[in-house]
């Protein structure tokens, strides 16, 4: 009975896509159509197939369910490498404008691909992580296996819809125009239900744990996925110009949608970028560790100060705009008080390892682990500091503001991630350990070189940026003009791009690794039997 | 050094539970990290006193140090206008055939039009005034519509064929080959002709009968002998710079299309004193007369 009423849903679907991307208006609408369509044609056949199976009476509600997390690897490793691959492509072309190939013109220049870059790394790898770590570790800390019988599966595949949505969209240009946001209503509206369904399952997997209490790695994931559903939401207000055309109206103009946009812009860095990945940190950290997390009360205290605060430091991006002088001042103060909730979550990383710092030596995912700790410390402590409206008179619009993004992007989430998921993969294929940790070490020492290198780039550039910006002679005259600045700034983007360039080539070798540990490490039985720890 | 015994850090408990094999140590919060939070509250606290800060009904507290990004900058303005009120004046007023023999009125008119020309002339003339494919440049002794300061001057007040302003200098090249004025086999004799005048003919054996086509069609403005006339802005055409480009297709584009080169006139949007000071700065770049 289910499999006639799931077939006659998706056949209507399928069919209605059929018709929208008939009437499109725009390419990128009937792309996207089309995208909907196959989807749900090739999950209308394989319902069909399987509607004749005997329906499985085995009991598997004692058992994790790993199938899941496994698919969210693979996808976080590939998206990884497109998303590096798509950064490292702009960057050069930053260096040499003539990497904006006249036959590409309006499909990989610089401003088609940027979105596609940003969106890449964050929803496409960080999202992909998050929700296969978050699956991972909901399970092992709650005991139980995943809500919903088939519905992870939905979020997976889901997800990876939106993400094939919403890269279409920017190359053939549909976009809101918002930064992080850029996807149109379409996109948006498949995303939301994606994601509700993703809180459904994160949520009653929690219900049904069978530990009494709820592991701080939980709330983290759970504030990340509620908050982000929120600013979502809001942020994404707006009203179709047709039903079957691509463009939308945002129902905020001004400096009220300047002021939402960034509200939910710096909060995307807030609760993905933070929370999520803390997380991510406060469950494998201590398991690669083997040590108990260093402070119970540290963690609930950093937690809901973090929360609190996160949420009102949005206008520190609007500094010396239209948005009134009021609501800058409240966003600093905000941002200065939120350093040290910030860096709660690193001293709780850190201190874990104590009694356990000999491991730096022999472990390089440790040591992934750790790096990943100190730049996400360094980049909470850099963004307070950015905030000041003094030093926001230099950086803002400069390549400062890159590099401190990616000295959190590359550095703290992408390390932690890559410790994250050489933890995973032994465990997930129930192998006894990694192909090589030699080539761990290789991934270690190109990252982090490649992060040093384009974090000091943009630093020394974004500095100058903004020394040249300002500088007047003795009458008061600009010294400088624009063009001036982006000749300057030549050498330190070839330096930046070659950064991109280490960066992408260690998560290379990373998916090389992952890649043999599955087909050729020697297997281990394990037990994948939820049980209470005690 | 004998080492302080580490079993303080083992007396610590953990809070008695565990996750998937992970535990929690009881550690209090870290003095350090709990006071740096207390302060930067204080600091928060003060902050939003002295700066305006809280949204009312009407309008927001102004702050104790009435502090406003819109008044600073204001004041950073007038403070700079201030200051130059007395010499602008005198540049605004002043006779530019002469202003060479004021070294400090000339210093201030370089200064003042270099950030000017630095703002608004750059994005065509490009930041050193080498200009462009299609836009001039400055640095050179050619000069298109006149090369003395007051030719600069008026060119830069008016613009060139700009619709905005009656008086911009203006003329209009023939399109001789799409209006049909010209056959394709004249203009590949006219184009070598003009190649020949710098040295620089492709086809030798047509030069002769672009002599005649030359004459018949375009020394009206480009003069007899090709070097130009300024009163009409034609161009040049011995001295071997080109302003869209001298090689023999690109010659042929412009005799075929002719070119209509716009420039923006600049008196409604520069002060008198801002115009003659960009007119002096371009003056000493190397070209002027």
């Amino acid at each position: 009975m289910g499999n006639y009423i799931k077939l006659i849903v998706l056949g209507l679907l399928t069919l209605l896509a059929l018709i929208a991307a008939n009437f499109s208006r725009d390419l990128a609408y009937l792309v996207a159509m089309l995208s909907f369509a196959t989807a749900g044609g090739i999950t209308f056949l394989y319902v069909l197939r399987k509607a004749g199976d005997a329906p499985i009476t085995a009991d598997l509600s004692g058992q994790y369910m790993d199938g899941v997390v496994r698919a969210g690897v693979i996808a976080t490793a590939f998206w990884g490498v497109v998303g590096f691959l798509v950064g490292v492509t702009i960057a050069f072309q930053l260096a040499w404008p003539v990497l904006n190939w006249e036959w590409a013109q309006g499909y990989f220049n610089f401003g088609r691909l940027r979105p596609l870059h940003t969106s890449a790394v964050i929803f496409a790898f960080g999202g992909n992580a998050l929700i296969a770590t978050s699956f991972y570790v909901v399970q092992r800390t709650s005991a139980a296996r995943l809500w919903g019988g088939g519905l992870p599966w939905f979020v997976f595949w889901g997800y990876q819809l939106f993400i094939v949505l919403a890269a279409t969209g920017y190359i053939l240009g549909a976009t809101q125009s918002k930064e992080y946001a850029e996807p149109e209503w379409y996109t948006d509206i498949w995303l939301t239900i994606v994601w509700v369904m993703y809180l459904l399952v994160f949520v009653m997997t929690l219900v049904k744990r069978k530990e009494p209490h709820i592991y701080v790695a939980n709330w983290f994931y759970l504030s990340f996925i509620i908050t982000v559903a929120m600013l979502h939401l809001v942020n994404n207000m707006s009203i179709p110009v047709s039903l079957y055309g691509s463009k939308s109206v945002q129902v905020m103009s001004g400096v009220q949608d300047a002021m939402t946009q960034w509200w939910y812009g710096h909060n995307a860095v807030g609760f993905f970028l933070t929370a999520g990945f803390l997380g991510m940190m406060y469950y494998f950290v201590p398991k690669q560790a083997e040590r108990p997390v260093f402070s119970y009360k540290l963690s609930i205290i950093h937690f809901w100060a973090l929360i609190f605060l996160y949420i009102w430091a949005g206008p520190h991006h609007l500094h010396y705009t239209a948005l009134p002088d009021w609501a800058g001042t409240l966003g600093m103060a905000f941002s200065i008080v939120l350093w040290m909730p910030s860096w709660g979550g690193m001293i709780n990383g850190l201190m874990t390892l104590s009694g356990a710092w000999d491991k730096l030596r022999t472990d390089p995912i440790i040591r992934m682990m750790v790096i990943s700790i100190g730049f996400y410390g360094m980049s909470t402590f850099e963004g307070p500091m950015m905030s000041i409206r003094a030093v926001n008179s230099l950086s803002h619009y400069t390549d400062w503001t890159i590099g401190h993004v990616h000295s959190g992007a590359l550095g703290w989430n992408g390390m932690i991630t890559f410790g994250a998921l050489y933890f995973l993969v032994p465990k997930l294929w129930n192998k006894e350990r990694l192909y090589s940790l030699k080539l761990v070490s290789w991934h270690f020492w190109l990252a982090t070189i490649g992060i040093i290198l384009y974090a000091a780039s943009m630093w020394v550039t974004g500095i100058m940026e903004g020394l040249m910006w300002r500088e007047v002679d003795a009458n008061g005259f600009l010294v400088n003009s624009f063009a001036d600045t982006v000749a300057a700034k030549f050498p330190m983007l070839v330096v930046r791009g070659t950064g991109g360039l280490m960066f992408l080539t260690g998560a290379c070798i990373m998916c090389y690794n992952l890649w043999m540990t599955v087909v050729s490490s020697p297997a281990v039985e394990t037990d994948n039997s939820a049980v209470p720890a005690e | 050094m004998a080492k302080k015994p580490v079993e303080k850090k083992e007396e610590v408990k953990t809070t008695g539970h565990s996750w998937d094999g992970i535990e929690e140590f009881n550690n209090p919060l870290p003095r350090w990290w709990l006071w740096t939070l207390y302060a930067c509250i204080a600091w928060a606290l003060v902050y939003v006193t002295l700066y305006p800060a809280w949204p009312m009904i009407n309008g927001a507290t102004p702050g104790l140090l009435g502090w406003s990004t819109r008044a600073n900058v204001a004041a950073d303005i007038a403070e700079v206008n201030a200051k130059n009120e007395v010499i602008n004046a005198k540049l605004a007023a002043a006779d530019l055939t002469m202003i060479a023999d004021d070294a400090e009125l000339n210093t201030y008119a370089v200064n003042a039009g270099s950030a000017v020309f630095l703002t608004w002339c750059a994005q065509c003339h490009g930041s050193g005034a080498a200009g462009a494919k299609g836009y001039p440049n400055l640095l050179d002794d050619d000069w298109l519509w006149g090369g003395d300061i007051e030719a600069i001057k008026t060119t830069i007040n008016h613009g060139v064929r700009n619709e905005e302003d009656d008086d911009a200098r203006f003329s209009e090249m023939p399109a001789f080959g799409r209006d049909e004025l010209l056959e394709k086999e004249e203009i590949a004799q006219v184009v070598n002709f003009v190649m020949s005048l710098s040295g620089d003919a492709q086809d030798a054996s047509l030069v002769e009968a672009g002599a005649v086509v030359f004459e018949d069609n375009c020394a009206a403005c480009h003069a007899d002998d090709g070097t130009g006339d300024r009163d009409q802005g034609a161009p040049n055409l011995t001295d071997a710079i080109w302003l869209y480009g001298g090689d023999h297709d690109t010659i042929t584009a412009t005799v075929t299309n002719a070119r209509y080169g716009v420039m923006p006139n600049w008196n409604t949007r520069l002060s008198a004193a801002q115009i003659n000071a960009v007119a002096t700065y371009v003056h000493q770049l190397g070209g002027g007369e």
